[in-house]
């Protein structure tokens, strides 16, 4: 104990013993619910602080899949009652529900690429085309009527194409559906194989840095193909940026003024957007704080996500208070605002976002809309309020949240995760 | 001159066969092979029925047969569809534009001969 509080003192004070207070310092035994509150109450501290971030994040997974198989009737205000007590069972539930997700999205990307990929129509058409011909033609062949020799000789030519076409491909069609050589996961979709790729280097990309192409990055990689073309369009962003705002001024910039990304693209003279793009893709290894970043549409879909310690955003549905959806409603103005989220009041998250027009209104086509969104975890102390931020609405804990599209499936226990 | 079909398909090997067995038949058989002009040729030509592939080059033979079907003179204009794709909804489909027979590749000669025997006879 690091408040002062003698350990016997707070055992006699919560209405444990001596011995299973040490246990739960040492982390030996969870704690959750009532046990909780009154140890939170006697060392005048949130209950949020006594649980660590991955027990939030298994808390959250139990809850949603309580809320996924909601016929089955779990009782979610028991979440961390179950944590606490069988926390190897919790984690199993939590892992399967995370893989059930997981698979689900995936045979759903499957079934999408079975019944919408070109590549694959294009090949069936083939595939079935030159059967359908074979099949026309060798009829006629072999059909007892009398042929004009001429009208053989073409027949004949004509099988003897398509019996080729159809060798080629049916070949295409085998290399379409061979699983990738590396045996490994295959990532759901060009997005997050793009994401993964990136996180992987770090979202700083030198080759870029220095003149170099996509393609010299791509061959780094073991990216496929449609995610290598969503990948060339970040690479042609990113180099963009790059020429616009070259790593050595923004660094000086930094240096000079601190990482506030508005105030930097004020002093630099450039766009807020452009500003937070370079500072997400700051060296990992050069003392910078992590900056965590979104890019979506203007239908909240998100094109671009980085994570960092302390912040994720998610690719599903996401709480309409995060301020890069504010910025989408004011376009050209940049938003600025401090935000917590469930389970980790002590972590504020500075998010600046901007939303701009990326291509000119039409007549008949309205003008595309991109926001971006910088997020500095653990900022400066703030001088505006700092808004509550929620997850999913279905396991999100603040009840009475202007936002909330649906109920939540919380018990009012749960309240106290806020 | 026999009855007139036109068979709108992009794939030549096909379309040999096809007029092949048909124009022995007793037939004309007039083709046209793209999807965005085939109301022209349509117009130009017309024909007793129509053999419609789905999948053409330009213009699918759905948007076509709902072309066909919307205008007044081939509002009532045999159409037998021919498609890679045997699906129920691809035949729902096509049945709610009004095709009148949907024929699945690879079909046989004798279910297309005797298919437009029946729809607009010998």
């Amino acid at each position: 104990m690091d408040l002062g509080i003698r350990q016997a003192d707070l055992a006699a004070e919560v209405g444990i013993s001596p011995s299973y207070l040490n246990l739960i310092e040492h982390d030996k035994r969870r704690i959750a619910g009532a046990l909780l509150s009154r140890i939170a109450v006697a060392l005048d501290v949130a209950p949020g602080l006594l649980t660590d971030g991955a027990d939030r994040t298994l808390l959250d997974s139990l809850r949603q899949a309580a809320t996924e198989f909601a016929d089955i009737g779990a009782e979610i205000s028991k979440a961390e009652d179950l944590a606490a007590r069988y926390p190897g069972w919790a984690a199993l539930v939590a892992a399967q529900a995370g893989r059930i997700a997981a698979l689900e999205t995936r045979t759903q990307v499957l079934a999408d690429r079975m019944t919408y990929d070109p590549d694959l129509a294009t090949a069936l058409h083939s595939v079935i085309s030159s059967v359908t011909a074979i099949r026309s033609t060798a009829a006629i062949l072999t059909s007892d009527d009398q042929i004009d020799a001429d009208w053989q000789r073409r027949f004949h030519r004509n099988m003897h194409d398509d019996a080729v076409r159809l060798a080629q491909s049916s070949d295409a069609l085998v290399a379409y559906l061979d699983p990738p050589e590396d045996g490994g996961a295959v990532p759901l979709s060009p997005l997050e194989e793009v994401e993964a790729f990136l996180a992987g280097l770090h979202w700083h990309l030198p080759t870029l840095e220095a003149d170099g192409t996509a393609a010299d990055v791509i061959a780094t990689g073991k990216l496929r193909k449609p995610a290598q073309a969503l990948f060339a369009e970040f690479a042609t962003q990113y180099a963009t940026d790059v020429a616009a705002l070259p790593l050595a001024r923004l660094t000086a910039a930094i240096a000079r003024i601190g990482h506030d990304p508005w105030a930097l693209a004020g002093e630099l003279q450039l766009g807020v957007s452009l500003v937070a793009r370079r500072m997400a893709s700051l060296p990992a290894d050069a003392g910078y704080p992590p900056f965590g970043l979104v890019i979506c549409d203007g239908g909240g879909f998100p094109l671009r996500i980085k994570d960092v310690a302390g912040f994720a955003f998610p690719r599903g549905t996401a709480c309409p208070l995060w301020p890069i959806f504010s910025a989408l409603g004011q376009v050209g103005r940049p938003v600025q605002a401090d935000v917590v989220v469930p389970g980790q009041p002590d972590t504020r998250l500075r998010c600046t976002a901007i939303a701009e027009l990326t291509s000119s209104p039409a007549p008949a086509m309205p003008a595309r809309v991109v926001a971006t969104m910088l997020v500095k975890p653990n900022p400066p102390e703030g001088t505006g309020p700092v808004i509550p931020i929620g997850v999913s609405c279905r396991i999100c804990p603040r009840e009475t949240c202007v936002a909330r599209r649906e109920p939540s499936a919380l018990g009012a226990a749960s309240t106290q995760a806020l | 001159m026999g009855k007139r079909v036109l068979l709108i398909e992009d794939e030549p090997n096909i379309i040999e066969a096809i007029s092949f067995i048909l124009s022995r038949d007793g037939f004309t058989v007039h083709t046209h092979e793209d999807g965005e002009t085939a109301m022209d040729k349509l117009r130009a030509q017309p024909p007793d029925m129509v053999i419609l592939d789905v999948m053409l080059p330009g213009r699918s033979g759905y948007d076509i047969l709902r072309d066909l079907r919307a205008a007044p003179e081939s509002a009532e204009l045999p159409v037998m569809m021919l498609t890679a794709r045997g699906q129920a909804k691809d035949r729902e489909l096509a049945a709610r534009l009004g095709a009148t027979l949907f024929l699945t590749k690879p079909f046989s000669n004798t279910e297309v001969r005797d298919h437009v025997r029946r729809l607009i006879g010998a």
